[in-house]
C-alpha cells in the first residue's frame, strides 16, 4: 500500500494504491469517480482513455498513476461541463458529433491538446491528430467539423 | 408505484450513480418480472404499457426499444412529444427495462422508429383521445372545439386543463386503439425536425452514465479467463498462484468457465493474468486459408428459396451469352470500443442484471434458463453501452455477471478485456455467394440464379457464451437467422432462382452485424448485376432505372447521378499510377422498404495495390424523416464503418481460436483515411417512416467493388478488398 498525491483537475487528491503499476485510468475512475477516461483496450491504441498530463495528451490506460508525481492532470470533466463546456464541447454539441460517444472523450483530449499548440488547425491537421484514435460508429466527419469549428470560434 | 418515483431526473442521471438507480428502479425486491397487483403494466397492447402522466402533467413513456448510441431516444420522444403536443422537457423516457417496459422485440433490423416508434405514436394517439374526452366532460365542451397546446388542453372562452388535472381522477389505461385519430403531418412541430440529442451534452462532459461506470455498494470486479482454445477444457486451476496478490482474490470456476473476483478491479485484472491453469490441447477450427472451401463442403440442413420466377435452367441453357461468378465475405467482429461490460446481483432469489444489451426481455429468459430462476425472478435493466452494432457480446457479459453473483453472493461487475471482446463476441460468419447470369442474343437480361451459403438459424438467441462454458443451459443455438432478405433482386428478370442454402455449421460462434445477410447478398447481387450490364454493354445506371419499374427507386438513382455528375467520366490522373473509378450499386430493402443508390469514387495504386474511397454519395428514401440530422448522422456512420470493414477487415485465426485480438491485428478505418460522404435525403411525410439504421450499409461494398472494377477494368469478389487481391487482380489476364 502506496499513498500517491495527484493534482486532478487543479485539485490536490490522495489515493491509495497497492501495486505501483496500476494504470492511471482505474485511479481516475474508480477511485475519483471520474467517468470521462473510458476503458477501450488497456493497450494505448484507440485513445477512449485519453486525458491531459501538463498538457499533454496521454493514454491513462497505459501509464502507471505512481510514474504522474507532480504531473498535472486534467480529464473531460475537468475541460468544462454542461453548464459551461469547453469551446471543443460546445463545438461537439453544435455540430451532433456524437453517435455511442464512447470514443468521444479522447476526440475531445486529443483535439484540446491539438489546439493548445495549434489554435486553427486544417483538415488535413486535424485528421493526422486523430490518426491514433478510433471510433467504431463512423462518426469521424462530425468530429472533424467540430474541431475545425472549434478552431475556427 | 408512483408514477413519480418513476420519473427519471435527467439531472440525478447525470450526477450520481445512486439516483440512477432509484430512478430506474422499481425497488430491487420487487423486481420480478409480472409486477406485483398495482405495480406497472408492460403490455405492448395497452397505453398504460408505454406511458404514465403524473400529477404536474410530466408524461413519462416506456420503451422495449433502446438507443444503441442512434439517437434512438431523442427521435422516440419526439414522436411521442408530437402526438400529446407535449414540449419535449416535459418527456421522460424509460428504455429497455423489463419490470417496466413493453417487450417490443430486439433493437435491430431498422426497426426502432418503424416499428417501436409506431407502437409509441399510436400509444400517444390513444392517450391523446382519451385526454381530449376527459377534458371534453370537465369542460363541457365538444372533444371537436378543443386543441392541445404545449401539454394543455383549452377549450372554448379561454377554459383550459393541464394533462395533469386530466389524471387526477385516476390514471389514462386502456387497450391502444390503432385507429386513433394520428396528427396530420402537416401539423407537426417537433417530427421532422433535427431536435438535438439530449444524451450528447452529457456525453462530451463526462455525466453520461454507461453501462461501464455503473457500480453498486459492496460490488466486487471480476474479469473471465477464456479457454486457450475454442472447445478445450479446464483441467486443473492452481488458486495458490493468486492468493499472495492484495484485493481479496477468489477464483471461481464451474464447468469450463473459470473467473476472478476481487474487491478491486486492478487487482481483478491483476489475478486474471497471473492465475494458472491448465487446458486441454484442443484445435478444432478449420484452415482460414481454405476457409471458403470448408464453408462450400459444410453440409446443408435446408434451403431458403427466396425467389423463383420462370424456368431459370432452360433460360441458362437458351442464353446467347452465360456469365458465372463467385463472391466470398470475410468474418467480422462488431469493433465495439467499449468492450462488453454488465453487473449483476441476486437479493432473496431476486435476480436484477444491469446490461447494454439491445434485446433485454429475450435476454430475460435467457439468463433466467441459464441461472435456473424462474423468469419472473430476473430482471434486465439496459444501460448504454459503446455501439453494437448487433448481438455483440454485452449478452455474454451479463450471463458472466449472473453467474458470478449466484457464486459469490455479491453484486458483481465484469468488464471484458480487449482479448474478451475481438476474442469471444460472436461474429458475422463467413459467406460464399455463387451468381450465374444469361443474356439474350439483343442484350436483354434473361436470366438471374443466386446460391448464398449461411449458418442456419433455428432459434432467436446467440447462445450465452458463459452458460456453454459452465455446461448449463443457455436457450441459444446456431444463429444468425433473418439473413435471407435481400437475396432476391428488386429487379425484373424473367427467368430467375435465388437460394438460400443453410449450413449446419460455421467455424465461430455466429451472429448478426449490422445489416447482416443484407450486406454480403447486396455485395454478390449489385456486383453482378455490374458485371451483366458491362456484358450487356449497358449503363450500370440506366440499366437498373430499366428493370426496377419502381418510381421512388428510380428517384434515388437519379438522384445519385445528378450528385456525382455519373453520365460525365472522370478525369485521370497523368501520370498513370493511379486509376479513378466509380461504382454505383442500388437497395431497395428487404423488397419493401427504404431505399438507397450509392456511388463509390475511388482511387487505386496500380503498382501498390492500395486502395482509397476518396467520396460517397448517398441518395436515401426512407419515406417519413423524423430527425433529419440524426438520419444522416446513421448514414453517414453506415458509409463510413462499412467502408472500413470492406477495405481492412477480416477476423484472422488459427486452427485453436481468434488471434485478431486487438486494434493492430484487426485494423480499422481512421481518420486520415475516412471518404467525403455526400447525402441526400428524401423526405416523404405523409407516408410511414422506414428504418435508416442498415439500409445504406448494405449498398458500399458493391459500390466500392464496381468503382474498382471501373478504375483498374478488374473484378475483386472478395472482401476485404485488400491490396494483395489488386495486385492479384490486376496480374490476372
Amino acid at each position: 500500500m502506496a499513498s500517491l498525491a495527484l493534482n486532478v483537475n487543479s485539485r490536490p487528491v490522495t489515493v491509495t494504491v497497492d501495486d505501483p503499476d496500476m494504470p492511471l485510468l482505474y485511479v481516475l475512475r474508480n477511485e475519483l469517480g471520474l467517468r470521462g477516461p473510458r476503458f477501450g483496450c488497456g493497450l494505448g491504441q484507440c485513445g477512449a482513455c485519453t486525458v491531459h498530463v501538463d498538457g499533454q495528451a496521454v493514454r491513462s490506460c497505459s501509464v502507471p498513476a505512481s510514474s504522474i508525481g507532480a504531473g498535472k492532470i486534467v480529464t473531460l470533466e475537468g475541460l468544462g461541463s454542461v453548464e459551461h463546456p469547453h469551446k471543443l464541447q460546445q463545438a461537439f454539441i453544435d455540430e451532433q458529433a456524437v453517435q455511442c460517444g464512447y470514443c468521444i472523450n479522447g476526440m475531445i483530449m486529443q483535439a484540446a491538446a491539438l489546439l493548445a499548440r495549434s489554435p486553427h488547425p486544417s483538415e488535413d491537421d486535424i485528421r493526422q491528430e486523430l490518426a491514433n484514435n478510433l471510433c467504431r460508429c463512423g462518426t469521424h466527419l462530425r468530429i472533424v467539423r467540430a474541431i475545425r469549428r472549434a478552431g475556427e470560434a | 408505484m408512483s408514477v413519480s418515483a418513476l420519473r427519471l431526473s435527467r439531472r440525478g442521471l447525470l450526477r450520481s450513480t445512486a439516483a440512477l438507480v432509484v430512478s430506474f428502479s422499481v425497488p430491487l425486491r420487487s423486481a420480478g418480472a409480472q409486477p406485483a397487483a398495482g405495480g406497472k403494466s408492460v403490455s405492448p397492447n395497452a397505453v398504460e404499457g408505454f406511458l404514465a402522466i403524473d400529477a404536474t402533467g410530466h408524461v413519462t413513456a416506456f420503451a422495449g426499444k433502446v438507443d444503441l448510441g442512434t439517437g434512438m431516444q431523442t427521435t422516440l420522444m419526439q414522436i411521442v412529444a408530437e402526438e400529446l403536443d407535449l414540449p419535449l422537457d416535459r418527456l421522460t423516457l424509460v428504455q429497455g427495462d423489463t419490470a417496466l417496459t413493453p417487450d417490443q422485440g430486439p433493437t435491430s433490423g431498422s426497426l426502432s422508429v418503424e416499428r417501436g416508434g409506431m407502437q409509441l405514436r399510436h400509444a400517444a394517439a390513444t392517450a391523446r383521445q382519451a385526454l381530449l374526452a376527459r377534458a371534453a366532460t370537465r369542460l363541457g365542451a365538444p372533444a371537436g372545439a378543443l386543441r392541445i397546446q404545449d401539454g394543455t388542453v383549452f377549450g372554448p372562452g379561454g377554459a383550459q386543463l393541464g394533462f395533469g388535472a386530466l389524471v387526477a381522477d385516476g390514471p389514462v389505461t386502456m387497450p391502444i386503439d390503432p385507429a386513433a385519430p394520428l396528427k396530420p403531418p402537416a401539423d407537426y412541430k417537433l417530427v421532422g425536425r433535427s431536435v438535438p440529442r439530449i444524451d450528447i451534452p452529457g456525453k462530451v462532459t463526462g455525466g453520461f452514465v454507461y453501462m461501464q461506470d455503473f457500480r453498486l455498494p459492496g460490488m466486487l470486479h471480476a474479469r473471465v479467463i477464456r479457454p486457450p482454445a475454442i472447445g478445450a477444457t479446464l483441467q486443473h486451476v492452481d488458486e495458490a498462484s493468486v492468493q499472495a496478490l492484495p484485493g481479496h482474490v477468489r477464483v471461481v470456476r464451474r464447468g469450463n468457465f473459470l473467473a476472478v473476483v476481487a474487491d478491486t478491479e486492478w487487482a481483478a485484472i491483476k489475478a486474471s493474468q497471473t492465475l494458472t491453469a491448465t487446458w486441454s490441447d484442443t484445435a478444432i477450427l478449420p484452415d482460414q486459408a481454405t476457409i471458403y472451401d470448408y464453408v462450400r463442403a459444410t453440409k446443408v440442413v435446408h434451403d431458403n428459396v427466396t425467389s423463383d420466377v420462370g424456368d431459370v435452367d432452360a433460360a441458362l441453357a437458351g442464353a446467347a451469352h452465360r456469365l458465372s461468378a463467385s463472391y466470398d465475405f470475410a468474418i467480422h467482429t462488431h469493433g465495439s470500443i467499449g468492450p462488453s461490460c454488465a453487473v449483476a446481483q441476486v437479493v432473496d432469489g431476486q435476480v436484477t442484471c444491469w446490461t447494454a444489451s439491445q434485446s433485454v426481455h429475450t435476454l430475460r429468459t435467457q439468463l433466467a434458463a441459464m441461472a435456473g430462476v424462474p423468469v419472473a425472478n430476473m430482471r434486465c435493466i439496459y444501460l448504454a453501452g459503446a455501439g453494437c452494432y448487433g448481438r455483440n457480446g454485452h449478452e455474454d457479459a451479463a450471463a458472466d455477471a449472473v453467474l458470478l453473483a449466484q457464486a459469490v453472493g455479491q453484486p458483481v461487475r465484469v468488464q471484458w478485456m480487449r482479448q474478451d471482446e475481438h476474442g469471444w463476441d460472436p461474429k458475422g460468419p463467413p459467406v460464399v455467394i455463387d451468381m450465374q447470369g444469361g443474356l439474350d442474343a439483343a442484350g436483354h437480361l434473361a436470366a438471374w440464379r443466386g446460391a448464398f451459403f449461411y449458418p442456419d438459424a433455428t432459434s432467436q438467441n446467440v447462445p450465452l457464451l458463459g452458460g456453454d462454458l459452465a455446461g448449463l443451459p443457455s436457450d441459444g443455438q446456431l444463429n444468425p437467422g433473418n439473413i435471407v432478405n435481400d437475396s432476391a433482386v428488386p429487379y425484373h428478370v424473367p427467368a430467375m432462382r435465388t437460394v438460400v442454402h443453410r449450413l449446419a455449421s460455421t467455424p465461430l460462434r455466429p451472429s448478426w452485424i449490422r445489416t447482416p445477410g443484407r450486406m454480403q447478398n447486396t455485395f454478390a447481387n449489385e456486383a453482378f448485376f455490374d458485371e451483366l450490364a458491362a456484358a450487356a454493354g449497358a449503363d450500370p445506371l440506366d440499366l437498373r432505372v430499366r428493370l426496377i419499374d419502381d418510381p421512388r427507386g428510380a428517384e434515388v438513382l437519379h438522384r445519385v447521378a445528378a450528385m456525382c455528375g455519373w453520365h460525365t467520366r472522370l478525369a485521370q490522373p497523368a501520370d498513370g499510377k493511379t486509376a479513378i473509378g466509380r461504382g454505383l450499386s442500388y437497395l431497395y430493402y428487404e423488397l419493401y422498404r427504404t431505399y438507397v443508390a450509392a456511388v463509390a469514387e475511388v482511387v487505386v495504386d496500380r503498382t501498390t495495390g492500395d486502395l482509397r474511397v476518396r467520396r460517397f454519395y448517398v441518395a436515401h428514401d426512407c419515406g417519413q424523416i423524423i430527425n433529419p440530422d440524426g438520419a444522416r448522422n446513421q448514414i453517414e456512420g453506415n458509409v463510413i464503418q462499412t467502408v472500413s470493414r470492406v477495405v481492412k477487415e477480416a477476423v484472422t485465426f488459427d486452427r485453436k481460436m481468434v488471434t485478431s485480438l486487438d486494434w493492430a491485428s484487426y485494423p480499422i478505418l481512421t481518420f486520415p483515411e475516412v471518404p467525403e460522404v455526400v447525402i441526400e435525403m428524401i423526405d416523404r411525410p405523409d407516408t410511414p417512416p422506414w428504418g435508416v439504421g442498415e439500409a445504406t450499409a448494405a449498398v458500399v461494398p458493391a459500390a466500392i467493388a464496381n468503382a474498382v472494377h471501373d478504375a483498374i477494368g478488374r473484378r475483386v469478389r472478395s472482401v476485404p478488398i485488400t491490396p494483395d487481391k489488386i495486385k492479384q487482380a490486376l496480374q490476372g489476364a
